[in-house]
């Protein structure tokens, strides 16, 4: 089933996205489809392009090349009537030092035209927010609350959150991801920036992984597993021989120790090989699909530094 | 937050100040290579200053006689020397450097602030400082390296103008308390800076304090140094480090030894801040940041409410200032009246910013105005550069990426400045209007008063209009608005006494200042000033809304 936003069905649409600075080739032909009503996770180490994505996504960049669609409407030409339907927090937030952090909340509810104000006294509460520091005495975590709770605050359709979580304690991060699958049952949609795998593993329906400034994978978490080898452990009364091993379709990287076998299996391959495992007798099995991080290794591995890369790219020999 | 300077705090162990010292080396050398062209580039300016206009004034009165002729009358009046400080003496030498002694060692004072500010108060502010001392840097290193810089920017710009100044053929000795009193201003400004950024807690705080005090030992001066001479009132000059400046007396009494009380100044202000920088933690001020309201006024909406509000401070303490410089302008038209048999005097209070015909009293209004304008057109360039700032912090980001566009985001921070500087001036001329018939019956009226004052607007608007044409189109060159504010202040200030071409003096917008109450108002040249101000704001409207914001 998909929800729609406004009458769409994709919130996000992004296609072959290019920009540049100076020599820098910040997007290199980024495409990013975040369907309305999903939790999207945007994964990327830093400097693959995450940010710069989001600030032509909220029109404050013009790309180069490509289009981008945002609820409907060309971030760059709509962005003030855009901007009443989505929150935003940044993820290095600067407050103003004069102003408390209650005042800047209001501030930016009536910015983006109203807030709703159970919804924010209830934040307050469950961030633990002190409301009347002044913006110079927050610390880097509550400085990301009060942005948090103003985002969250108000009933906008799309929130772009640029790894929102940066300060926060452990507990806070358990009230932000609460309050994330809140959303999502109100069937808000979330482009959620992050390099916090875990955060993104538990939130998201679906994940794009950048780098370079290009998205190298998109889909679910099971989709993406599928593309990724599940890692297997088995302790076998009768151990398989060098060739019978090497029989064995898509596993790689097999070990043999006494009773003890290791190896690694690509997904449509698992059942033949958990098969041919029960003939042999299994007395301990372990079959561990891969986490997002081995995902996303996967996805950068033998690459070498993606910065070192686009570098290479942006200035030819 | 607050500073931890309550009687219970454990004393802070003995720590070798050599200790306390660790990493001075490698700090001054970072200030050094973040100021490598702020510091050369505004020592050049301040030498060029101080040479370039003793060499003018000797080029039109080359003999004592003919400038004992042309000036000397002038310059023994009150008013005039509220503004510039004493002349030392009847002679070429002392004339040629009457506008320069006692402005330049303010304006050393203000180079020695900002650059003791910029490496202390605002990298803390920031968190670099935090940076920083978690490495093997010593708690008083980053103090010790602001202060050392500057004070080597204020030696370096003392003594090689007084170098210059001698390479003109002025007598050396006078030459070197030229510097002298140049360096006794800004040594003392340095201790102040010192002290005020140990006991604010946020950058414009240190600022606030700074340059108030710095107005306020300017203001001290101006009453005493126009007083009669032996009179206790002028004898308080001595309490303020700008009064030491004027009294050194260059190219007159030559009292060098008066080096000592800036380098007291300078040597107290470092100790107290020590001593406070001992006592408080790091981020912290003596002035603590108070807690605020939970929820905000129903008048924080919107971005014209939000520029307005982080604006008040500013907008306070301007206020202040014209009230106080009104009264001071007002009071001091009493003395002015009494110089008005002189037809030298008017002849030059007209070259040097006020116009032709009128009442004295006239001539010396229009001339302070002339320096208002400068002051509140800075003040205006300030609160443009805003834009910038914010930009750079990502405050600007988080309004942009509300309902917010751009066209009001930018909008609002011209708006400010434009109303805050015609509101400025009109509160200036209310209180000369006020003030002045009090002292003499020769002071512009009420309405004379408020007119001329609000006559500048154009040119003020103008200058708002470049820095907004900066920092719409070109925010990484917005800075280059002071630079555009300052050159066209001194060509005009500078400008008439000299022979500075035609052409030059004309490009300054200053030049272009109504003589008003004194001359007439010129209709043509206030609306073309108004219109030019107006495009460049579009201009810049026009160019913000076409470029990336990050």
């Amino acid at each position: 089933m998909r929800c729609t936003v406004g009458g769409v069905t994709d919130a996000i649409t992004v296609s072959g996205l290019r920009k540049t600075f100076g020599r820098t080739v910040a997007l290199d032909g980024l495409d990013l489809t975040v369907r309305a009503g999903e939790v999207h996770g945007f994964l990327g180490p830093n400097g693959a392009g995450k940010s710069t994505t989001i600030r032509v996504l909220l029109g404050l960049l013009r790309a180069d090349a490509g289009t981008a669609t945002v609820l409907g409407r060309d971030p760059w030409r709509d962005a003030t009537d855009l901007h009443r339907s989505l929150a935003y927090v940044p993820g290095d937030v600067v407050l103003w030092p004069t102003l408390t952090g209650g005042e800047t909340i209001d501030l930016l509810g009536r910015l983006r035209g109203g807030i709703d104000e159970d919804r924010r006294r209830r934040l307050v509460e469950r961030f633990e927010l002190d409301e009347t520091k002044k913006g110079k005495a927050y610390s880097k975590g509550n400085r990301q609350k009060v942005a948090l709770v103003a985002a969250l605050a108000s009933g906008v359709p799309l929130l772009v959150l640029d790894e929102p979580t940066a300060g926060l304690d452990p507990l806070m991060e358990e009230v932000f991801q609460r309050e994330l699958a809140a959303l999502r049952d109100d069937g808000r949609t979330v482009l959620l920036s992050s390099h916090i795998l875990s955060e993104v593993e538990r939130a998201c329906d679906r994940v794009s992984i950048v780098r370079a400034g290009r998205i190298v994978d998109t889909g679910s978490l099971d989709e993406l597993r599928h593309l990724t080898r599940t890692r297997v452990h088995a302790v076998l009364e009768h151990a398989p021989s060098a060739e019978e091993v090497a029989g064995w379709p898509g596993a790689h990287d097999v070990t043999v120790e006494g009773d003890e076998v290791r190896c690694s299996v690509d997904a449509e391959h698992l059942g033949t090989l958990v098969a041919d495992l029960g003939r042999r007798g299994v007395t301990g099995l372990t079959v561990q699909p891969p986490t997002l991080e081995e995902l996303f290794l996967a996805r950068y591995q033998g690459t070498g530094s993606t910065d070192r890369e686009r570098e290479n790219e942006a200035q030819p020999a | 937050m607050t500073a931890a300077t309550a009687p219970t705090a454990p004393a802070t162990p003995r720590i070798p100040v050599a200790t306390r010292l660790t990493g001075f080396g490698q700090l001054l050398r970072l200030a050094w290579r973040r100021d490598r062209i702020l510091v050369p580039s505004s020592v050049l300016g301040l030498v060029l200053f101080s040479v370039g206009s003793a060499q003018a004034t000797l080029a039109l009165y080359p003999t004592d006689a003919a400038a004992t002729a042309g000036l000397s009358s002038v310059l023994a009046n009150p008013a005039v020397v509220a503004l510039y400080g004493p002349a030392s003496a009847q002679s070429a030498d002392a004339l040629a450097v009457i506008k320069t002694v006692m402005l330049g060692a303010f304006l050393v004072g203000v180079l020695g602030l900002v650059v003791v500010r910029r490496h202390t108060r605002t990298e803390e502010d920031e968190g670099r400082l935090e940076l920083l001392g978690a490495g093997v840097v010593g708690r008083w290193a980053p103090l010790a390296a602001a202060v050392t810089l500057a004070t080597a920017a204020v030696v370096a710009a003392s003594v090689l103008s007084a170098l210059g100044l001698a390479a003109l053929g002025m007598d050396p000795a006078g030459s070197a308390a030229f510097a002298v009193a140049w360096l006794t201003g800004g040594l003392a400004t340095v201790g102040i800076a010192a002290v005020a950024v140990q006991l604010a807690s946020t950058t414009r705080g240190a600022g606030g304090l700074g340059f108030g005090a710095l107005g306020v030992l300017f203001a001290v001066r101006a009453v005493a140094d126009s007083a009669d001479p032996g009179t206790v009132l002028h004898g308080l000059a001595w309490l303020s480090p700008l009064g030491w400046a004027g009294r050194v007396e260059a190219y007159g009494a030559n009292r060098q030894w008066v080096l000592v009380l800036g380098l007291l100044a300078l040597a107290v202000g470092v100790l107290v801040a020590v001593r406070v920088l001992d006592h408080r933690d790091l981020g912290a001020g003596v002035i603590p940041v108070r807690a605020g309201p939970r929820r905000a006024g129903a008048g924080l909406a919107g971005p014209l409410a939000l520029v307005t509000r982080l604006a008040r401070g500013t907008i306070v303490g301007w206020a202040v200032g014209m009230v106080l410089g009104g009264v001071l302008v007002g009071s001091l038209l009493g003395a002015v009246t009494d110089m008005s048999g002189d037809p030298a005097i008017r002849d030059l209070l007209e070259k040097m910013g006020g116009g032709a015909g009128g009442l004295f009293a006239d001539v010396y209004v229009a001339t302070e105005i002339h320096f208002v304008a400068a002051a509140v057109a800075a003040a205006a360039t300030a609160l443009v550069l805003r834009l910038v700032a914010a930009e750079r912090t990502g405050q600007g980001e988080v309004v942009l990426a509300t309902a917010t566009g751009r066209v009001r985001w930018y909008t609002a921070h011209l708006v400010v400045p434009v109303v805050l500087t015609a509101a400025l001036l009109a509160l200036l001329g209310a209180v000369v209007g006020l003030v002045g018939p009090t002292v003499t019956p020769d002071a512009p009226t009420f309405g004379e008063s408020v007119g001329a004052t609000l006559a500048a607007l154009p040119v003020v608007w103008l200058m708002t209009g470049v820095a907004a044409l900066l920092a719409g189109a070109l925010p990484r060159f917005a800075p280059f608005a002071w630079g555009v504010l300052l050159a066209s202040f001194l060509v005009s200030e500078v400008g008439p006494l000299t022979d500075l071409p035609s052409w030059l003096l004309d490009a300054s917008p200053f030049t272009h200042l109504s003589t008003l109450p004194a001359g007439s108002f010129g209709w043509v040249a206030a609306l073309v000033l108004t219109a030019a101000a107006l495009a460049l704001m579009v201009a810049g409207g026009v160019a913000y809304r076409r470029r990336d914001v990050a």
